[in-house]
């Protein structure tokens, strides 16, 4: 903690109502959201579906058609971006070409008429957060895309912001350095303690670094949970087909409010009448179970006949054919008990899933 | 596989290699003869006339070798003052220019891309016309009871009728007005390649948008205007049909008095030697312009 900038601290942000049109696309759909202090909150969402726009209204770069955005207390819904105080880092990175790393870093120091001796000293304390030492003399060119990430964050937390966003920052990187920088972000945010809102349409990503997911769509706030909880029990459709793979299959409903599978009872409708039901099952809960077992109060069965069995490296991934037009995909892995092992194309086989994995949404309204 | 192979080729076969620089060779040949219609046109309407106006300007009146046009050019203050002439010209045209085209290449590169360009079509029309038309049209406009006093007049601005032309004043908004172009032109190609996250970015960092401006805007815009400042500047040094129509015979630049010694004395000596003056002194001036601003090698960092 002593590393965090001095006389700073979180500050929640609370949204209410936020609407933004685009001509007749609605950007932003009268968004609430509350984004606690110093937490890591993900906004999540397919292409087009406002998170940009939100980080935006967030920033003060773009101007919202009605709605409420606090800081804490305050209503900053009509402050100039400028005086928002709110670090940024941009998918592009933004980084002033003509300045070179320090420089850059001490822009906003500069702007706070911090000058000379400090400003050379928080410059240098950014850059040692962010693990480039000895680069300020640098030119922005001379740099790798990595590194370039890294002086957009330093920058965007020297000047001691409480709250922080970053809108798909690590989308340039190959899939490595990706990953190693979640975790070095995950550590930041760790140690700056500052409330950060972060923009990605990776779902594992989101996944990895939040402390919450808030899942957006068509400018709706669709579900916002812990990670865990949005992948394990998914609000609708759109959700559990978005996180995580999945296969989604239609229940019936009997008189007694049981919710059937091809006749097996995998859940209970209770008195909600109206409405129908998916099941939702991923691929890597479910297994390949011994041939002639059946389902119990511990497992469901299905039979089906194998259609292909693909190796991807840390795990293979079957198509099974339950039905003529019904497939389910099965992960597991390659070197674990269970596997297709035996089996061939066109083999009749058997998938089990346990009834605690069982994830039944309700389906049927605007999704 | 891929390690057998590496192991053959290490072993010395060399598969083809002859035949592949060949195919390399004569590839590139076939891009040079592409060249060699403008190698020609250069060398003919260029490097011969050079060379000629070169060897006119060393030649005595005894037909021999001699420095007594260059000799001239020191000895009459007359010289001087139309070198200072044509320099004035050119820096007041080429500042009037930055003063005129950015805010406007700004404004254009504020508009949605359509709207830029139906008005980059207004800026470019004049270039559609001819000069001799449009400095002509200068006259009608500006002349003593022309359109413009003769309006400012009748409103009332002043009584008198003001000499707008056949002057140093004429001269320059003539030659703005023609030069213009050629400064917007890169200037709003450099403005329009700024990214909105970089206004966004200084913002974000607190900068208000006088210090985002002059802190990131007008830095990034710099490449662009040098570019056409330069082209402008150079443009304007060789000028001839618009200080000759509007200044009236009191803005005497080089290429005028050039024309002036062919026409009055047929002196092709002087005439060239005073040419090669102006052609070195341009040269000069784009070698300092380069070396001071390194174009965008200095402002981005590329050595
Ligand atoms: N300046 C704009 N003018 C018109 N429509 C816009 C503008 N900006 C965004 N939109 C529209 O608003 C919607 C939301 O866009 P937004 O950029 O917020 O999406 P996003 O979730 O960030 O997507 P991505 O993952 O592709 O970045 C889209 O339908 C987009 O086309
Ligand atoms: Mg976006």
């Amino acid at each position: 903690m002593t590393d965090a900038p001095q006389g700073t601290t979180a500050l929640p942000i609370q949204i209410r109502d936020l609407t933004k049109r685009y001509g007749s696309v609605h950007a932003l759909n009268s968004v609430d959201l509350d984004v606690h202090s110093g937490e890591f909150l993900t906004l999540l969402g397919p292409s087009g579906s406002g998170k940009t726009t939100l980080l935006m209204a967030i920033a003060g770069f773009s101007r919202p058609d009605s709605g409420s955005i606090r800081f804490g207390e305050d209503e900053v819904i009509l402050t100039p971006p400028h005086k928002r105080e709110v670090g940024m880092v941009f998918q592009s990175y933004a980084l002033f070409p003509h300045m070179n790393v320090a420089d850059n870093i001490g822009f906003p120091l500069k702007l706070r008429g911090i000058s000379g001796a400090e400003r050379a000293a928080r410059v240098e304390e950014a850059l040692e957060t962010v693990q480039l030492s000895g680069f300020g003399a640098r030119n922005i060119d001379q740099l790798s895309g990595g590194q370039r990430q890294r002086v957009a964050l330093a920058r965007a937390f020297v000047f001691g912001p409480r709250i922080l966003l970053m809108d798909e920052p690590l989308s340039a990187l190959d899939k490595k350095l990706r990953e190693r920088m979640q975790i070095e972000l995950k550590h930041l945010h760790r140690k700056l303690g500052v409330t950060t809102v972060y923009v990605t349409h990776d779902q594992r990503e989101a996944l990895t670094m939040s402390d919450r997911v808030a899942v957006i769509n068509d400018g709706e706030l669709i579900q916002l949970d812990t990670p865990e909880v949005i992948y394990n029990s998914p609000a609708n459709a759109f959700v559990a087909d978005f996180i995580g793979e999945s296969t989604m299959l239609p229940l019936t409903r009997d008189d007694a409010g049981a919710l059937l599978f091809r006749g097996q009872v995998v859940g209970d409708a209770g008195t909600d009448q109206g409405r129908d039901w998916t099941l939702v099952m991923r691929p890597e809960r479910l297994f390949f179970a011994d041939a002639g077992a059946e389902t119990d109060d511990q497992t469901i069965v299905l039979t089906g006949v194998l259609r292909e069995a693909v190796f991807q490296g840390e795990s293979e991934m079957a198509l099974v054919a339950i039905d003529d037009d019904t497939e389910v995909a099965v992960r597991f892995g390659t070197s674990g008990r269970a596997s297709a092992s035996g089996s061939n194309a066109g083999d009749q086989v058997s998938i089990g899933l346990d009834r605690n994995d069982v994830i039944i949404i309700p389906d049927g309204q605007a999704v | 596989m891929a390690r057998a192979d590496a192991g053959g080729s290490r072993s010395g076969k060399h598969l083809h290699e002859a035949a592949l620089k060949r195919q390399h060779a004569r590839e590139q040949w076939s891009v040079l003869s592409l060249v060699v219609p403008a190698m020609i046109v250069i060398v003919l309407i260029i490097l011969i006339p050079l060379s000629w106006l070169f060897y006119l300007s060393f030649l005595g009146d005894d037909g021999g070798f001699s420095l007594e046009n260059y000799h001239k050019m020191t000895q009459y203050k007359s010289y001087y003052r139309i070198f200072v002439t044509t320099f004035q010209v050119s820096i007041l045209t080429t500042l009037a220019c930055i003063a005129l085209g950015y805010p406007l290449a700004f404004f254009l590169a504020q508009l949605p891309p359509r709207w830029a360009g139906v008005f980059m079509l207004a800026v470019l029309l004049p270039f559609w016309t001819s000069l001799l038309v449009r400095t002509y049209a200068w006259l009608v406009l500006l002349q003593k009871r022309g359109i413009l006093n003769e309006f400012a007049m009748q409103v009332g601005l002043w009584e008198t009728p003001i000499k707008l032309v056949h002057n140093l004043t004429g001269t320059l908004i003539g030659m703005a007005h023609i030069m213009l172009p050629f400064l917007i032109l890169p200037l709003y190609n450099a403005m329009r390649k700024i990214d909105k996250d970089m206004m966004h970015a200084a913002a974000n960092l607190g900068a208000n948008p006088i210090n985002a401006f002059w802190r990131v805007y007008f830095p990034l815009s710099l490449p662009g205007m040098v570019a056409g400042s330069l082209i402008v500047f150079v443009l304007c040094l060789g000028f001839y049909v618009t200080p000759a129509v509007l200044g009236g015979g009191r803005v005497i630049m080089v290429s005028n008095h050039i024309t002036a010694i062919l026409e009055n004395q047929f002196d092709w000596g002087a005439a060239s030697a005073l040419g090669v003056v102006l052609l070195v002194a341009t040269t000069f001036t784009l070698y300092v312009a380069a070396r001071l601003f390194k174009f965008d090698a200095a402002l981005f960092g590329r050595d």
